[in-house]
Parts: structure tokens; C-alpha cells; sequence
């Protein structure tokens, strides 16, 4: 951003005694909170918009991250910062109140996602090339640990990477067939466990917002890996396993994601792979509850934060749309037709509102989640993720 | 999935992708360059990667396919690869684009 970023403060000196006046003047004109801010990824620019919820409309933009076109972010404790995972092996840190690079370095060739540890010490990043994990100092971007995810095939692209208590990390191996548990509670040199055997090509997993289950979606099987951390020792099982068997699958344009726990009530809703559907699963048993017949394939099944409803998006070629669906029931109760390519849902901290990104319209679109009335439109080019600094406060995100 | 069944769900694909994405739809008339290069870009690009260097699948720089047949490299598009995530394109893309995207990804020209 090249202005500082305005706004804020102004209060203070009529309210208090003379005296102190000369104290409030020394206070920075920006001071402001971060809680309300979020970034927004511009994929083909390798630049991020900064965006406040509450004004609803950007506030900064940062440019130089490299190649943006597959990217995620997580935040620091204190919400100051973001660190942006890029496609190029790019880790950035970002301070989101001065809308600035405050350190950047490539540690790969290729990554796909990283987390962030329960005490905001270290940053873990899954690479495809070289495949394996690497952790980093959160406030240097030093290296602490690598860990190659060596299998007897070579090295093994890895993804699904997720934070748990204890500064403990878990990822997938696609190529292997396993899940790891890096262990970092007893200092930097990691503890790592592995699971082998968990499921045919993991492709992408979630953590549930206790940090208790570990669920890993299964491109080569229908079916996905589940691992309850509070088991000793942890193990992987399968669960819905079989899930279309004898339906024939349809061909598999995009990947789905597996970002939160869509949990809405007692069950919890994940899109299925080479289906136009979204499954419920009972979130005590991990039993199949339901379906729901969805226009196209979904790729991402967010529920708002109350769990009241699950919004969904889908791939090429029905993406365009987003259907929304009642927990309850199970049905599509809204279809919304946001533009060409939406590719991201995130809703605000309470779910009052949610930030879409239509990226071949030019826009990041926000909706009131009770009325579905659009309430602001928010220029952006080619947006893809949305990532808010609340994310800092949840496992997982 | 009954034969029927198929042939409704290639027919609606194909009708939403005239819908969304063609200013000079797929699948009908001569290639579209400008919305061929999108679709390589956006959507092969979300496993090869946008600027094609790859992903969960294998890149696609002129490196790795330099040598092979723009008619091999268009079978491949239309039919996918059986037993890895490569889905087959017949349903959205005819025979004349993907042949154009084979050309294209050969040429180099690929961003």
C-alpha cells in the first residue's frame, strides 16, 4: 500500500484532562485493532488486498509475493501478521496493520498449504517439490526443522497439512499413503509419527475445531482417513468407506478442499469426490447420515460459523453458482449466481456476513447471511482465497 | 450411470459451459484461442499449475513434452489417464481444441 493506512483515532483528547494531552499526541494516528481485517490472495498479480469487514472494502493492497495461484494463509496470535503459502515454495509474512512484506523467502519449489503451531512459534509448510515438510521460526522465517516425506517410492508430495495442541503438526503423503504427526513439544527437533496404509492418494484434509480428528479425503478410493488424536497411540481408520460404490464417477475437473469442519449441529458436511453431492456425517459415529444433490461438483462446503447452514461452490463447469443448504434438512434453500468463477467463501467471525471471490468478474462480493442480500462489492483482480485474522484464534484455520 | 442418464449429464456440462464460460463456445466451431488459453491457465492449471509448473499433477513446460505428437498429447486431454487424477475432457472439449491446446502447450507459448 503505498499511503499509510488512515482512519482511526481522533477520541481521546477532548475526553481527557489537559494534562494528559500531550501523551495522547504522542499516540500513533493508525493505531488501530486487527480484528476485523483480512487479506484477499489476487492470484495472477502475486498481490494481496487488505480488507476491513467493517467498512466492507479494501484499505491496502501489498505486491511482490510470487506466484499466487494456488495460495492460503494463516495468522500470528496477535493478528498483526499473515504468513501466505505460494505456489512457488514463496513464505511470506505479512504485517496486514502497515499493509507491508515484513519477510519473505522461497524454502521450495512447489508447496501447497502450511499451518501454524497452537503457540504461534513455528510455521510449517507442505511441499510437493522436494516433497516433505518444512518448519519455520514464525518471527525470523529461520529454519527449524525438514523433514522429508522419504517413502520407498522416492519423496512424496505432501498436503493436508494441519496445526493441533501441543505444537504438533499432521500432513498426508499423496504419493505414499500416509499421515504424519511432526511432534515439536519437546523442542525443535521434531518427534514424527507415522500411519502408514491410511487411504489410496490423500488429497487434501481437515482438523476438526476441538483439534481432536484428523479427516483425509481419498482421491484413489471412495472413502476418507479419519485420526482421533486422543487415541494412544493415534491410528488411522477409514470411514464412509465405499461411499458411491457401483455409481459411476463422473470425471474430476478440480479438487475439492477440505479446509474447515463444516459442522453444522451434530453432523458435519464434506463434499464428495466425482459427485454432485455433498455428504452428512454424524459427527460421533462418522457414519453416513445423508446426501444432498447439489448442481454441480462441490469444491469447497463452508458452514457458518453457527452451523445454521452450509454454503457451498463448485467446479467447472457449474462455477458460477453457490447453493446454500439448511443443516436441518439437508436442502438447497437459496442459489445464488455470484459470476464467472466463484472460487472462495469466508465468512465473518460471528457469520453475519461472508466474503465470496468471483474471480473472473473482477470482484469479492459480501452477503448478508440471513437475507442473501449483497451488500457490498469489492474490486479485486482475479481473487481467489479470502482469509480473515480471525483464523488466528481456531485450530486448524 | 444408465447410457441415458450419460448423455444428460454430457448434454448439461456442455450447455453450462456454453453458458459461463464461451464468448465463442467450446465444443462448436473453430477454437477459441482466447478461451482456450483461460481454460489452460484456470482450469488444468489448478493441478499443473497457472504458469504450468506444476502441482499435484506433472508440469507441462515444453521440457517434458518436447518429442511427443501434438495427436498423442490431444488423445490424452480427451480421454484423461486411467488410475491418476488426469479426467477425461471429452465431454467439455472437442477433438479441434484440444488439438489446439496440444499445439499450444508444443509451441512453448504456454505463460
Amino acid at each position: 500500500m503505498k499511503r499509510p493506512m488512515r482512519i482511526l483515532v481522533a477520541l481521546g483528547a477532548a475526553l481527557l484532562p489537559a494534562t494528559h494531552s500531550r501523551a495522547v499526541e504522542a499516540q500513533p494516528a493508525e493505531l488501530r485493532g486487527t480484528g476485523d481485517l483480512g487479506i484477499v490472495v489476487e492470484r495472477a498479480d502475486g498481490a494481496l488486498l487488505v480488507i476491513d469487514t467493517t467498512l466492507r472494502r479494501a484499505i491496502g493492497r501489498i505486491e511482490g509475493l510470487g506466484d499466487l495461484s494456488h495460495a492460503s494463509a494463516v495468522f500470528s496470535p496477535d493478528e498483526r501478521y499473515a504468513y501466505v503459502f505460494g505456489r512457488d515454495g514463496g513464505l511470506t509474512k505479512v504485517d496486514v496493520l502497515t499493509a507491508s512484506i515484513a519477510r519473505r523467502i522461497v524454502q521450495a519449489g512447489n508447496s501447497i498449504g502450511g499451518a501454524i503451531s497452537d503457540d504461534g512459534a513455528l510455521i510449517a509448510v507442505a511441499n510437493y517439490e522436494p516433497g516433505g515438510v518444512k518448519v519455520f521460526d514464525a518471527g525470523t522465517l529461520a529454519e527449524v526443522a525438514d523433514i522429508p516425506a522419504i517413502w520407498p517410492g522416492g519423496r512424496s508430495k505432501t498436503l493436508g497439512l494441519e496445526d493441533t495442541r501441543g505444537r504438533r503438526f499432521l500432513f498426508s503423503l499423496w504419493d505414499a499413503g500416509e499421515t504424519w504427526i511432526a511432534d515439536f513439544s519437546q523442542g525443535n527437533v521434531p518427534v514424527v509419527t507415522k500411519l502408514k496404509g491410511i487411504g489410496e492418494r490423500p488429497y487434501d484434509a481437515l482438523i476438526s475445531n476441538s483439534g481432536r480428528f484428523y479427516i483425509a479425503g481419498l482421491f484413489g478410493e471412495d472413502g476418507l482417513s479419519l485420526v482421533d488424536l486422543w487415541k494412544s497411540p493415534p491410528q488411522a481408520r477409514r470411514i464412509l468407506a465405499g461411499y458411491g460404490r457401483g455409481e459411476l464417477q463422473l470425471p474430476v475437473y478440480k479438487m475439492p478442499h477440505l479446509e474447515s469442519w463444516a459442522e453444522a449441529g451434530d453432523r458435519f458436511a464434506l463434499p464428495a469426490i466425482g459427485r454432485n453431492e455433498i455428504l452428512w456425517v454424524d459427527a460421533r459415529s462418522f457414519e453416513e447420515v445423508g446426501r444432498s444433490k447439489v448442481c454441480g461438483q462441490p469444491v469447497f462446503a463452508v458452514a457458518n460459523p453457527d452451523g445454521r447452514h452450509v454454503w457451498v461452490n463448485f467446479a467447472h463447469p457449474a462455477n458460477g453458482v453457490i447453493q446454500v443448504l439448511d443443516s436441518l434438512t439437508g436442502e438447497v434453500v437459496k442459489e445464488l449466481a455470484p459470476g464467472p468463477s466463484v472460487l472462495h467463501i469466508e465468512f465473518t467471525p460471528r457469520g453475519n456476513e461472508v466474503w465470496v471471490s468471483v474471480r473472473d468478474a473482477g470482484v469479492v462480493q459480501v452477503y448478508d447471511t440471513r437475507t442473501f442480500e449483497k451488500k457490498a462489492e469489492v474490486a479485486a483482480r482475479s481473487p481467489s482465497g479470502i482469509f480473515l485474522a480471525a483464523r488466528a484464534h481456531r485450530i486448524g484455520l | 450411470m444408465p447410457k441415458a442418464a450419460r448423455h444428460m449429464v454430457r448434454l448439461i456440462a456442455r450447455a453450462l459451459v456454453l453458458v459461463t464460460l464461451a464468448p465463442a463456445s467450446f465444443a462448436q466451431g473453430p477454437p477459441d484461442p482466447l478461451a482456450l488459453e483461460r481454460l489452460v491457465r484456470q482450469d488444468c492449471g489448478s493441478c499443473h499449475g497457472m504458469t504450468l509448473k506444476g502441482g499435484l499433477g506433472p508440469d507441462l513446460l515444453r521440457g517434458r513434452l518436447t518429442g511427443r505428437e501434438p495427436g498423442t498429447i490431444a488423445r490424452i486431454i480427451l480421454d484423461g489417464v486411467q488410475g491418476t487424477p488426469m479426467p477425461p475432457w471429452r465431454p467439455l472439449l472437442s477433438e479441434a481444441e484440444a488439438l489446439w491446446i496440444a499445439n499450444y502447450l508444443l509451441d512453448g507459448t504456454a505463460p
